[in-house]
């Protein structure tokens, strides 16, 4: 097989460790502060386009991000855990799913590469939706949830999370990847690599270059959610089928 | 370089907080041509930033020109000063001391400022490595510091190498620069490797603890600052509360006390919760919600148990080397003015030699020695402590002597052998209820799988002589619940949870036998702080 060129697209996002807050006026959540990171699910596929790049089936992992300036930073680590060159799409406000699909398609149609992986979703508004959409506009296959990822001849075997297990499917390259947590776990980035990736090619362009005119969801109101009300502690198995019973459960 | 396990740089500085950086970023302006490195083991910048924080501007004005006009994300100019002495049911207003006046001064978030800090000096070329620690020095053939190792990443539990196993590398500088904070891991190895801290006072610490609040509209009233002494405290600690108000109806509240305490049950967590349910105070955080919080230690020996702070290859700033004002209750401006004062020496002399004498002829050294007393004079209680302040206040710290510290792990007398009334507790209602629910608003992140980073040289010492004696005090001097002690089949042991360590250092300080060490886990682990 002749080597393929691998994009990967990441988003930075509000850390998993922190416990995110509404701002008072549940225009959107509190990041004042707040320590940001890589989608981590978008990091497991960095790590799968770099051990498939060692075992040699690849001639570069291009990583792609769309989000504001700060964005730099994480786009930085993605070159240091190892990616070859980072195209970053600077946009000053939140960017949908579609529009990002948009993007992504475009950035397709220049490189050409055999694979793009992506995380399943982000771990902050859980849409799960750029990798389906990307593949959608691209008219491509794609595999969703990959926990084992194959390829071969020309094809990849990708073992998928689903529902009732795992299920295998096979498909054509050029594909949509997108990654669920079993993949793999990605590797610390080394203080060399970081100074390294300094001296790396970063493309930055503005995302209204693009002059998309594209359906955006307008988000109202952030909530949280209703507290939970406090429980009732019972004295005995009787009690507790009665109490049941009051409420209508049994 | 890159090829191998080695780094060079001209000066690497270990810790990216007010001290570090005011360090980095003025070699840079100072000597372009140098290389600078800064290591810190946070995650990101500010992420272990703690601190009130009221801070003098000058500094802050020296090395960020026209921050004023760019607020960081806490930044509130202090319009209101208020002293208070709180008993169990009322409040007393008192004087403001006067090296508590604060006209000038601005409330902000070290985190945030650190944050700034470190964006302005990586525009200047300096290299800063967040989530990397450094846990051992290296040594040059004269025995000169000459670098350190940094910590490796993806050990287990047992210390062996885990799957993603990637070995610490080995960072060689000309100079080693020393900031990272009170009771640095690293700093600690160095003051007794060299005997820096021979012929010194003993040093002496405070632990405090602290909470961001998003309070309901129109509770505030913003650069308010109020510092309170006596209740929940007894009389013969020193310590107080905080209370400062920020902008967008937040509101900033903590709790310091010295870590020179006798009683093994006394609980600074406790006494902090209660702080906050005053009859004057438990109005304002009713129906508000907690941002942030955490908790971290305070060197408070000031001029009398300050190290030489220079060595061979090396130098120490800020809180590593101690130069909190105490009567001030400020450090920041200390932190950056050691750290500048550090980089022109650095600049000048191109060695550390000379610096020790740099600093003490300065400002700065002589800010220290004329409040040298005032923190010692506390040891004999808190209306003593006012009296001697004053006096020392008043005569300039002209006196003829010079009052000495105890070592905190020294001062805890055993169980029921502090006498005196506990001062009554109040209910409490306020979140957190807690110090696990406490230690979730620091947002930590800490991979249970690696090996526990706070070393206990014999856990048969915990469930015999220091239960007998102390009753255990590290499952109450901890604020994050670290420390544990749990009966199962085999009868009383100690359980560490490593997980929840804010790197507060308490436990490094004040275990009463003096053998938990704390050393950095994993690079990036510990507390996120958002703005603390």
């Amino acid at each position: 097989m002749n080597p393929i060129k691998i994009l990967v697209a990441a988003k930075r996002v509000v850390d998993y460790s922190v416990r995110v807050r509404l701002k008072p006026d549940h225009s959107g959540v509190v990041t004042d502060g707040v320590k940001m990171s890589v989608n981590p699910f978008d990091e497991i596929a960095l790590e799968e386009a770099l051990r498939i790049r060692e075992r040699g089936e690849v001639s570069e992992v291009v990583v792609a991000t769309v989000g504001p300036h700060e964005a730099e930073s994480q786009i930085r680590s993605l070159l240091a855990m190892g990616a070859d060159r980072a195209i970053h799409i600077e946009a000053s406000r939140e960017i949908g799913p579609l529009e990002v699909a948009h993007v992504l398609h475009h950035l397709v149609r220049e490189i050409e590469p055999g694979l793009v992986i992506l995380g399943k979703q982000a771990i902050d508004d859980d849409c799960g939706q750029t990798g389906p959409m990307l593949a959608a506009l691209w008219g491509r296959p794609q595999a969703t949830f990959v926990s084992k990822l194959t390829l071969a001849g020309g094809r990849a075997q990708a073992v998928r999370e689903v529902d009732h297990g795992l299920e295998t499917v096979e498909i054509d390259l050029p594909a949509v990847i997108t990654t669920d947590l079993r993949l793999n776990t990605p590797r610390f980035i080394k203080m060399p690599d970081i100074m390294k990736a300094r001296q790396k090619p970063l493309e930055k362009r503005p995302f209204d270059g693009f002059g998309f005119t594209l359906p955006r969801l307008e988000v109202e109101s952030y909530l949280p959610p209703p507290e939970r009300e406090a429980g009732l502690r019972v004295e005995s198995v009787s009690e507790l089928v009665t109490r049941l019973h009051d409420r209508g459960v049994l | 370089m890159a090829d191998t396990d080695s780094l060079r740089y001209d000066v690497l500085i270990i810790g990216a907080g007010p001290a570090g950086l005011a360090c980095a970023l003025t070699l840079k302006r100072e000597k372009p041509e140098l290389s600078v490195a800064v290591l810190e083991k946070a995650a990101s910048l500010g992420a272990h930033s703690l601190s009130g924080a009221v801070i003098e501007p000058r500094f802050v004005d020296q090395l960020l020109p026209g921050w004023r006009d760019d607020p960081l994300d806490i930044q509130v100019p202090v319009t209101r000063d208020r002293f208070a002495y709180l008993g169990y049911e009322h409040s007393y207003r008192l004087p403001t001391p006067p090296q508590m006046h604060n006209a000038g001064n601005w409330i902000v978030s070290l985190g945030a400022l650190v944050r700034r800090l470190g964006a302005a000096a990586e525009a200047l070329g300096v290299e800063i490595f967040p989530g990397f620690s450094a846990v051992q020095p290296l040594w040059d053939g004269a025995g000169a510091l000459a670098g350190v190792r940094v910590g490796d990443l993806g050990r287990t539990r047992d210390g062996a190498e885990g799957p993603n196993f990637s070995p610490g590398v080995e960072v060689r500088a000309g100079v080693t620069v020393l900031a990272e904070g009170c009771r640095g891991s690293l700093s600690k190895i160095l003051i007794r490797h060299f005997g820096l801290d021979q012929g010194r006072s003993p040093q002496t610490y405070a632990l405090g603890l602290k909470e961001l609040w998003q309070l309901p509209p129109g509770r505030t009233v913003p650069g308010t600052v109020l510092h309170t002494v006596g209740w929940p405290l007894p009389s013969d600690l020193y310590g107080g509360g905080f209370v400062y108000h920020l902008d967008r109806d937040r509101l900033a509240v903590g709790f310091v006390v010295g870590l020179d305490y006798g009683d093994p049950d006394f609980s600074p967590f406790e006494v902090f919760q209660q702080f906050k349910h005053h009859p004057s105070l438990v109005g304002l955080f009713e129906g508000g919600e907690i941002l942030s919080a955490g908790a971290r230690s305070l060197i408070e020996g000031g001029y009398p148990a300050l190290p030489t702070l220079e060595m061979p290859g090396g130098l120490l700033v800020g809180d590593a080397a101690g130069t909190l004002n105490v009567p001030k209750i400020k450090g920041v401006h200390m932190a950056l003015g050691s750290g500048i004062q550090a980089a022109e020496h650095l600049a000048r002399t191109g060695s550390p030699q000379g610096f020790d004498q740099c600093f003490r002829q300065s400002d700065m050294g002589r800010e220290l020695w004329r409040v040298r007393n005032i923190r010692p004079g506390f040891r004999t209680g808190l209306w003593a402590g006012l009296a001697n302040a004053a006096f020392e206040t008043v005569t300039g710290g002209r006196a003829p002597w010079t009052l000495s510290n105890a070592h905190d792990w020294k001062s805890l007398r055993p169980r029921g052998a502090v006498k005196g009334k506990a001062p009554r507790c109040r209910p409490r209602t306020l979140p957190p209820p807690d110090r696990l629910a406490f230690v979730d608003q620091a947002a930590l992140h800490h991979e249970e799988n690696q090996p526990v980073h706070l070393r206990i040289a014999d856990t048969t010492l915990c469930v015999s002589e220091c239960r007998a004696r102390f009753g255990n005090p590290c499952t109450r001097f901890c604020p994050a619940g670290v420390y544990e002690i749990v009966t199962d089949g085999s009868g009383p042991r100690l359980q560490v949870n490593a997980a929840n360590c804010v790197h507060c250092k308490a436990c490094d300080i004040k275990d009463p036998f003096e053998q938990i060490t704390w050393v950095p886990p994993d690079g990036g682990s510990g507390p996120n702080y958002a703005n603390l």
